[in-house]
């Protein structure tokens, strides 16, 4: 979902790094909070900076004979709130973007805003919802991750198409072409980031049943069950 | 079920990673004679698209650094992944260690 440096139009650049600032602003604020209240969270704040780290190194193989990487970002918006992620985020951006020529600074706000602000709010709103619904622990984190991984790329795609709208088709034909590329690649990835998550919640689940607790995330019974 | 459910997904993760590899074929050689290259990166095929699209546009902006080979970028994503999970399975373990000894004291206690 990396769009390339000095790939969007300056307007488009500007605009998302406009959009993406308040949210990193306000991360950081929720994140000293957070650390100042709590400060025996900071380990498993760095777990979920870690997962992130790890899955968006992580390009694998997909059916569409591309290859894509998770983003890694659901399990931090699950534990910590979607806004602890934009910072995250961020951080794991500018690693790529400066060491590795992967995205790019100019395009740095629109990335934020697809893996760092729109994956990690669908996640967190995905869960409240399974939760609500009642869903099993795992089905309910499996959810989360996955549609805030594959929503990531749809917004990728919607960026890439506002920038270079189709001369024929507008927009819409235009984001069907980038859809192709991102969203349907990512299709078994992020069935895989679900995956993963799940097991990484299952060792904090057996570990640390109390902090879960604590953050509201799970429930007593489900951690006896 | 509950038991092997780690290990059963586990699995799942490495067959979504294998079956593309073996369900992939590479096509033939275009009239050019040029090999097609298969699983390149999403990135890359974006740009193409926006090549298709907007055939005049010119990145304005480069990158300040580049990996000097795809070895060195190979590099410095083992580098990124072994970072993040070095520091998951460290937790994981002093988490674990931490519920034993926990659950130990608490069944001292009630002797």
């Amino acid at each position: 979902m990396h769009i390339m440096e000095g790939f969007l139009p300056v307007k488009h650049a500007i605009g998302w790094t406009v959009a993406s600032a308040p949210f990193v602003a306000y991360g950081l604020h929720t994140i000293n909070k957070r650390i100042k209240e709590k400060p025996e969270q900071r380990m498993l704040l760095g777990v979920a900076a870690a997962f992130t780290f790890v899955l968006s190194a992580l390009k694998m193989p997909s059916v569409t004979g591309s290859c894509s990487h998770p983003t890694g970002t659901g399990l931090g918006a699950i534990l910590f709130g979607p806004t602890a992620m934009a910072p995250i985020g961020m951080v794991v951006l500018l690693f790529q973007a400066i060491l590795l020529a992967h995205g790019g600074l100019t395009t740095l706000g629109a990335n934020i805003f697809s893996m760092a602000i729109v994956g990690p709010f669908a996640a967190a709103a995905i869960y409240r919802l399974a939760k609500t619904a009642k869903l099993p622990f795992g089905i309910s984190i499996f959810l989360a991750a996955s549609l805030g991984d594959l929503l990531t790329y749809v917004t990728t795609s919607c960026q890439l198409a506002l920038a270079f709208p189709d001369p024929a088709g507008g927009f819409a034909a235009s984001f069907a072409k980038f859809a192709t590329v991102f969203a349907i690649t990512q299709i078994p990835l992020a069935i895989s980031e679900g995956l993963l998550t799940v097991i990484v919640f299952n060792a904090l689940a057996r570990f640390n049943p109390k902090e879960l607790k604590e953050m509201n995330v799970v429930t007593a019974q489900e951690v006896q069950a | 079920m509950k038991r092997y459910q780690n290990l059963l997904m586990m699995i799942a993760v490495v067959v979504l990673v294998a079956v593309p590899l073996w369900m992939v074929q590479k096509p033939a050689p275009g009239p050019d004679g040029k090999e097609v290259e298969i699983f390149r990166g999403a990135d890359d095929q974006a740009k193409d698209v926006i090549g298709t699209i907007a055939p005049g546009y010119q990145p304005w902006f480069k990158p300040l650094m580049e990996p000097p080979s795809g070895e060195i970028g190979s590099l410095l994503f083992a580098l990124q992944a072994a970072l993040g999970a070095g520091f998951i399975g460290y937790y994981l373990g002093v988490a674990n260690t931490r519920s034993k000894y926990d659950k130990a004291i608490s069944k001292a206690a009630k002797c």
